[in-house]
């Protein structure tokens, strides 16, 4: 089998620029990329999960990954922080670059802890550490060993007012994470993956265990985030992507049907299949 | 559409459903309490034997060729001594081993033996562990008939049993968890140290414990790496006077332990004996229900911690 290429030779050093982005939230600008997919294959043992995927993922913008059960679009988010090489007998064939290093995320060159380090991710279910609120945020800052104790203070308020948490918790830092409510602890996942400040963060589906107001307020933290990270978002619910992202990609059957700005997928999709999935006629 | 049933067949279906469903509540009940109700009873009846022979004399004494004059003090210290070796080699090693196996262990047919291995060897008569350690403590590596080697022996008996409950414990870790720690760029060993082992703490001590009570019931492999029956001096103290204030001389002692004395003591002829048999087989028991207590109390301690 074809085997994974740690930085394809005849690439730019800069990262191609996108299309315009189509915003009208924002002027239409040019927006560099931070990640780009490039004939992504992946394998759980002979399972072919993934074939051929080519995708763009612009910086500082908010991508959707949305497509029914098992098309493969939270294999395809766990490629990028090398998730799967948590499982034996899993294999990636292809590149994502990671700009502006122009390093192969799933090369075999590349150690993943090196990328989890670099790329955050906040899970479906709320997964604190029974730890304390403070220790929750301050563990990631910890394994690259910062433990002065201002230094850790510092960067774990700030991660805990990046997602908007830090009024609620501030008086209980000491208190186990187990005692928050659901959308709260999911905000200090978000927080705990922000204290490293990492370059591209990944969700995956990461309301779809809370309540509607919990996820309000996380739609409203991604909606912030986004100008000082780039996301990745899986979402099963496409309000939810229509509500939060820039760019929406549609994956059907392991394979990547189309991607465009989010405003004209939804109102104007080019394929049959998509139109058909965000109609309601299946999924 | 048509029924199924009348009503009236459906309510008396329904009642007989629940009346063996009260049948089984008081089966269960029924056997559960004949079970407790047979333990309280031969407590009880270890007691009443023994009753004359409780105090202070009989936990201070040396065995003694007169039955009222007896104690079991080299018994108990004896097995004090050696549930501390015990519990010194299998808690690191077995946890040990329940680590590799479960967090580091590839999952090929050379594990998978080990596994199925690990597990069989909860199931080997403890005489046969006996044997083995007779040839390979006591002679092969010269321990001696000592505290040690009785330690030794025991760590390994209950090994199988630490690995098992220790694995149990690692895996009650949510995935969820794991993957949180992965995912902020932790290595194997620091999702281990920081994350499993401590969330499992409360289900590995409660595996020793378990494991412990049973060794301190063994009297087979001890006798068989010659445990003596009658000795009237204590192994030298662990903790001196002098600088660095620990010896080790207590290791190499020969030792006596409670199963020992007891056994001793019921294969006598003289009648008196028998009361000092009871009393001892009553402390014994006493001893491994308050451990089995201790790790009830350890597990709803951590489970009170941490509930996911």
């Amino acid at each position: 089998m074809n085997t994974t290429t740690d930085i394809a030779a005849p690439r730019a050093e800069t990262p191609p620029a996108l299309a315009i982005v189509m915003d009208e939230r924002q002027p239409a600008r040019a927006t560099p990329a931070k990640a780009v997919a490039e004939k992504l294959d992946f394998w759980y043992g002979a399972n072919h999960a993934l074939r051929n995927i080519n995708l763009t993922i612009p910086e500082n913008q908010v991508t959707a990954l949305i497509g029914p059960s098992g098309c493969g679009k939270s294999t395809f988010l766990r490629c990028f922080n090398r998730m799967h090489d948590l499982q034996p007998e899993t294999r990636y064939a292809g590149s994502i670059m990671l700009y502006p290093e122009n390093v192969n995320l799933v090369g075999k060159g590349v150690d993943p802890i090196e990328v989890r380090m670099r790329i955050g991710m906040v899970f479906q279910k709320p997964n604190p550490f029974p730890k304390t609120v403070f220790e929750n945020v301050a563990y990631g800052l910890r394994l690259r060993g910062v433990n002065n104790r201002t230094e850790l203070a510092e960067r774990v308020e700030k991660a805990l007012r990046g997602a908007a948490i830090w009024d609620e918790v501030k008086d209980r830092l000491g208190d186990s994470a187990l005692a928050l409510s659901g959308g709260q602890m999911q905000r200090l996942c978000i927080a705990r993956a922000l204290a490293t400040e990492p370059e591209i963060l990944l969700f995956d589906e990461p309301t779809s265990a809370l309540d509607p107001i919990a996820t309000a307020k996380i739609e409203e933290l991604i909606t912030e985030l986004r100008s000082r990270v780039t996301i990745l978002i899986v979402t099963h619910n496409m309000q939810q992507a229509a509500r939060v992202s820039d760019f929406t990609a549609f994956m059907y059957l392991g394979e990547l049907v189309e991607v465009d700005a989010t405003s004209k997928i939804f109102t104007n999709p080019s394929k049959k299949a998509t139109e058909d999935y965000i109609t309601g006629r299946y999924g | 559409m048509a029924a199924v049933m009348t009503l009236e067949e459906l309510r008396a279906g329904l009642a007989w459903r629940k009346n063996l469903d009260k049948v089984f509540v008081v089966l269960g009940l029924v056997i559960l309490l004949t079970c407790l109700g047979l333990l309280a009873l031969l407590f009880l009846d270890l007691v009443r034997d023994g009753g004359p022979r409780f105090g202070w004399d009989f936990l201070t004494n040396f065995p003694s060729r007169k039955a009222e004059r007896a104690g079991i003090l080299s018994a108990w210290v004896g097995t004090s001594m050696i549930m501390f070796v015990t519990m010194l080699v299998a808690l690191p090693v077995g946890v040990a081993a329940a680590i590799y196996l479960e967090e580091y262990a590839p999952k090929n047919w050379f594990t998978g033996i080990i596994e199925i291995n690990v597990t069989n060897l909860a199931g080997v008569p403890s005489i046969v562990y006996g044997l083995l350690a007779l040839g390979l403590f006591v002679y092969t590596f010269g321990l001696g008939q000592s505290v040690l080697s009785a330690g030794l022996t025991l760590a390994l008996l209950i090994l199988p049993i630490v690995i098992v409950a220790t694995r149990e414990a690692l895996r009650a870790v949510p995935k969820a968890i794991r993957e949180a720690a992965y995912g902020l760029g932790a290595t194997r060993w620091e999702v281990t140290k920081d994350h499993v082992l401590p969330y499992s703490t409360g289900g590995i001590l409660t595996g020793l414990i378990l494991g412990l009570s049973r060794a301190i019931g063994e009297t087979a492999p001890i006798i068989t790496i010659g445990a003596l029956s009658f000795i009237a001096f204590l192994p030298p103290s662990p903790v001196g006077p002098e600088f660095p204030f620990l010896n080790f001389e207590w290791l190499r002692s020969e030792f006596t332990a409670m199963p020992i004395q007891i056994f001793n003591w019921v294969s006598r002829p003289d009648q008196a004996f028998q009361a000092n048999a009871a009393a001892a087989a009553a402390i014994l028991l006493a001893m491994t229900l308050s451990m089995n207590a201790i790790a009830i109390w350890i597990r709803y301690r951590f489970r009170k911690k941490i509930n996911w």
